[in-house]
């Protein structure tokens, strides 16, 4: 093997280590904590008060800048999770599972607001709180993965089982993420299209853009944040299990 | 701000009963994720650090 290769393979397995993992993120902790606090704090003005209502949907655009983030953070918490999923099936990580287990019930979380904002803001524009469309039922059907993942870690008495009956349901769900992301192209929905994440670029005005953005980076520091808390306090009971069982 | 600019923002155009319930949902969820995480960490440490001390005692 070259030097390469070797330095890179420690590098790696440095990182795997457990309670490298843990030092690393109870000191990081605290960073990602005050930078969530500031993110919201500059979000949140810009969301409810300075940036300017809708020519079409008035002041009700406001709803955007909570229903947009938890849609692409539960996209991308699930991205997240079949990445674990595929490191405990593929390389067996010692993290990978812990991982999983922290950030599932995020991503339901997530999943969940991303739903019921968009219920309140179906009503008022479209009439009607739900409808069974493309879009909106793929998303239920991210929630049901997120829900299914969890039920299947406990599902088994033997842990690892679950852990790897849950990434297999994780790898599988991966199809329904293009589905997600392609079903206001595919099919008829009274989904809007995509307005920021194009090929042929943002056609959201940037007074708009720039509050939801930051909203954007504000949801994705939280679920950074909530996901290592969890990973940690999984990681100590752990070590607490072990030990009491020597 | 004055009072039309607060009752404005408060009725949000006469979408309020939608603009508020969605925020508020999204406090009530992101903060109960963020403090169950906080209270399960904590209490992983409280059963660690006890585990420690039941050990250093019988050694």
């Amino acid at each position: 093997m070259s030097d390469i290769a070797t330095s890179r393979r420690t590098n790696l397995h440095r990182f795997a280590n457990p309670g490298r993992f843990q030092r690393t993120a109870g000191a990081v902790q605290p960073w990602l904590s005050a930078f969530t606090v500031l993110a919201f704090a500059l979000g949140l003005p810009l969301a409810l008060v300075f940036s300017p209502p809708d020519y079409q949907q008035g002041e009700s655009v406001r709803i955007m800048y909570v229903h947009v983030p938890a849609a692409w953070v539960a996209l991308f918490g699930y991205l997240f999770l079949a990445g674990s999923a595929f490191s405990l099936l593929v390389w067996r990580h010692p993290l990978a599972a812990v991982l999983g287990r922290a950030a599932a019930p995020v991503g339901a979380g997530f999943t969940f607001l991303a739903l019921a904002t968009g219920s309140l803001w179906g009503k008022p524009m479209w009439g009607t709180w739900w409808v069974w469309d493309a879009r909106l039922t793929s998303v239920l059907v991210l929630l049901f993965l997120y829900l299914g993942y969890v039920a299947l870690l406990h599902a088994f008495d033997d842990e690892q089982r679950g852990e790897r009956a849950a990434a297999v349901l994780a790898l599988v769900g991966v199809v329904n993420l293009p589905i997600i992301k392609f079903s206001v192209d595919w099919w008829n929905t009274l989904h809007q299209p995509a307005s920021v994440l194009r090929l042929d670029g943002p056609t959201i005005d940037p007074s708009m853009l720039h509050p939801l953005l930051v909203m954007a980076i504000a949801y994705t520091a939280l679920f950074f944040l909530v996901v290592l808390m969890r990973a940690r306090a999984e990681l100590l009971a752990a070590r607490t299990r072990s030990r009491a069982g020597r | 701000m004055d009072g039309g600019a607060l009752q404005g923002f408060l009725t949000m155009g006469g979408y309020g009963a939608f603009v508020w319930p969605a925020y508020g949902l999204s406090l009530l969820v992101l903060g109960g994720l963020l403090l169950a995480a906080r209270q399960g960490l904590k209490r992983q440490e409280r059963l660690s650090a006890e585990q420690e001390r039941l050990k250093g005692r019988r050694r």
